[in-house]
C-alpha cells in the first residue's frame, strides 16, 4: 500500500465522528447537570477535531492541523468560561440544576 | 491498522457514552479522561503527532483538571451536588429518533460515493511517526502555523487572553455582575424603599 494513503477508509473516520457527536448532542439534551452537559460538549468539539485531522491526513494537506489547533484553544476558553458561569450560579443559588435557571426566559 | 482503529472505535464509543450516562460528575471526567487518551492514540494513528500531544496536555491536564477542581469546589459546599432526575424519561423516544434517522442520513451519505482521494497535492508527503520531515511532523505543523497560519496564531492569543479577563469578571473576587443572594436581598430592600418613598411623595 502507498505511504501517503489513509491506511483505514476515510468513510469509517466520518461514521466514528459522527456517532460520537450525537453521543455528545445526546448528553446535552437529556443530562440536567451542567458540568456533564459542559463534558458533553468537549465530546462534540473533539468529534469535530478527529473529522478534521481524518481529512487532512486523506488529503496531506495540514490546514486541518491548523483548524484542530484553534480548535483546541476555542474549546479551552469556553471550558473555562463555562465553567465560571457554573460556578457563579452555584455561588448564588446554591443549585446547579440548569431546568431552574430560567431568569432570561423572558 | 485497521484492527487497532476498530478496537479504539469501540473503546472511544464506549468512553463516550459513560461519559453522558454515569450519575456522578466526576466518574463523567474519569471517562472523559479515558476517551481524551483513545483520541491521542487515534491522532497518532492519522499522524498529527504535536497534536496527540497537545491533546494529552490541554485537554487532560488542563480543561480535566479544571473540571476537577470545580467539582471540589462545588461538592464540598452543602447540597448534594447532582440534583434532579435527569430528563431522559421525557423525551429519550424522540431524541433517540432524531438520532436515528440523522445517523442514517450520515450512513448512507457515506456510502453513497466511495471516496477517492489523490493527496500529496498540497503538501509534504505522508511517513512513519515520529521522523523529521514527513507529513504532520511538529516540523511541519509548526512551519505551516507560523508562516501562512501566523495571523489565526495571533488571534488565539487573543481569544485566551479575552477568556481570562471573561472568568476573572464573572467569577473573581469583587466581581461586578454577580447578584449573591446578600446582595440580592440588599438591592430588593432598597427598593422596596424607593417604591414606599415614591408612594409617600
Amino acid at each position: 500500500m502507498h505511504p501517503d494513503l489513509l491506511p483505514v477508509a476515510l468513510t469509517n473516520y466520518v461514521g466514528l465522528a459522527s456517532v460520537i457527536f450525537f453521543i455528545g448532542v445526546a448528553g446535552v439534551v437529556l443530562r440536567r447537570n451542567p458540568l456533564i452537559m459542559l463534558m458533553s460538549i468537549e465530546l462534540m468539539w473533539n468529534a469535530a477535531n478527529l473529522l478534521f485531522l481524518a481529512f487532512a491526513r486523506a488529503w496531506l494537506n495540514n490546514a486541518g492541523h491548523i483548524f484542530a489547533f484553534l480548535v483546541i484553544t476555542v474549546a479551552a476558553a469556553e471550558a473555562a468560561i463555562g465553567l465560571a458561569i457554573v460556578v457563579v450560579v452555584f455561588r448564588s443559588r446554591a443549585n446547579v440544576d440548569v431546568d431552574e435557571i430560567a431568569l432570561m426566559k423572558g | 491498522m485497521t484492527m487497532a482503529f476498530w478496537i479504539l472505535a469501540v473503546l472511544l464509543v464506549a468512553s463516550a457514552m459513560f461519559v453522558i450516562t454515569a450519575k456522578k460528575p466526576v466518574h463523567s471526567v474519569v471517562g472523559l479522561l479515558a476517551h481524551f487518551f483513545f483520541l491521542a492514540i487515534t491522532y497518532f494513528m492519522l499522524s498529527a503527532e504535536f497534536l496527540a500531544v497537545i491533546q494529552l496536555i490541554v485537554y487532560s491536564g488542563a480543561i480535566l483538571m479544571l473540571f476537577v477542581f470545580v467539582i471540589a469546589l462545588l461538592s464540598s459546599g452543602v447540597a448534594p451536588f447532582s440534583v434532579g432526575p435527569d430528563r431522559l424519561p421525557k423525551i429519550a423516544a424522540p431524541a433517540t429518533l432524531i438520532v436515528a434517522v440523522l445517523l442514517a442520513f450520515v450512513a448512507y451519505s457515506i456510502s453513497r460515493e466511495p471516496a477517492v482521494f489523490t493527496p500529496a497535492l498540497h503538501g509534504i508527503a505522508a511517513g512513519p511517526v515520529g521522523t523529521a520531515g514527513v507529513f504532520g511532523s511538529v516540523a511541519d505543523f509548526g512551519h505551516a502555523l507560523f508562516t501562512v497560519n501566523l495571523l489565526p496564531f495571533e488571534i488565539t492569543a487573543f481569544i485566551l487572553m479575552v477568556a481570562v479577563i471573561g472568568v476573572i469578571l464573572l467569577a473573581g473576587d469583587h466581581a461586578p455582575y454577580v447578584p449573591t443572594r446578600r446582595r440580592a436581598r440588599i438591592v430588593e430592600r432598597d427598593m422596596r424603599e424607593a417604591i414606599v418613598r415614591a408612594g409617600e411623595e
